[in-house]
């Protein structure tokens, strides 16, 4: 048995390695940053927000409106549209809080872009769908519940 | 493989809006081959860059919770006509695709 999760271990910590040196490989431009790797195998959202924003002290904010269905009928493809009214917009997050890994996606925006994402999210059953926005160094949030009647994540 | 469409509209808040669709299987890692019974490994788009006349603007960073064949749309407010925008993406395999184009 203790074998069986050593080698389970050297396992992971290969594909890490591997996924550094890839990482390290591909041409880059100099504003980009790296895939935030952290965030994004958090377990749980305020692990995720820490490890993408640096903060996890959310406000509500009634200048962000997501566009989403209410009822997904299809948990693999969920449309979900963020939009902000807030200016100096740094950062925008979504994440599936009831997803395996809630941190599903990110933008991080320059001087020169505005608040809007949108994108085609994986959910594995119906949760809530917190968006974060960050703007003028403060964090910001507003949520929709999606109903899910497949999931899509998976299995 | 690597097949990548981009859109540009006029948004509603101004500004504009570009609308990018990448082909890519985005696999999550957790599904597996019907046949062989074995997981299919995780392969899945990591950052999308946006670019404005070669000035980067926006960078987005996808997972495996993003659905296959990803549509992910940004705002550009900033930009007018004539300008030329490129957007490039690179998955976890390195491999990677770009696309270009100019608003009208």
């Amino acid at each position: 048995m203790k074998r069986r999760i050593f080698l389970k271990g050297s396992l992971a910590a290969g594909t890490l390695a591997v996924a550094a040196g890839a990482g390290m490989l591909t041409p880059k431009s100099v504003l980009a940053a790296a895939w935030p790797k952290a965030a994004f195998d958090s377990k749980t959202e305020v692990e995720a927000l820490q490890a993408f924003f640096g903060t996890s002290d959310v406000e509500q904010s009634d200048k962000i409106s997501i566009k989403a269905p209410l009822q997904a009928e299809n948990g693999a493809v969920v449309p979900v549209k963020v939009m902000t009214s807030l200016a100096g917009v740094e950062g925008i997050a979504i994440c599936a809080i009831k997803n395996p890994r809630p941190y599903t996606t990110s933008l991080r925006v320059t001087d020169g872009g505005g608040g809007l994402y949108s994108t085609r999210i994986k959910m594995g059953q119906t949760s809530p769908v917190n968006c974060y926005v960050k703007a003028g160094g403060k964090l910001y949030m507003a949520s929709q519940e999606i109903k899910v009647t497949v999931g899509g994540c998976g299995g | 493989m690597a097949s990548t469409k981009m859109k540009i509209k006029k948004s509603k808040s101004g500004g504009y809006e570009v609308m990018v669709l990448a082909k890519h299987p985005m696999e999550t890692g957790n599904r597996k081959d019907k046949k062989t019974g074995e997981k299919i490994p995780e392969h899945f788009i990591e950052n999308m860059e946006f670019a404005v006349n070669g000035e980067m603007v926006a960078q987005a960073n996808l997972g495996t919770g993003v659905s296959k064949n990803p549509l992910i749309g940004v705002g550009i407010p900033n930009a007018k006509p004539g300008d030329t925008v490129t957007v490039s993406w690179v998955d976890n395999r390195g491999e990677s695709d770009s696309a270009e184009k100019v608003v009208k």
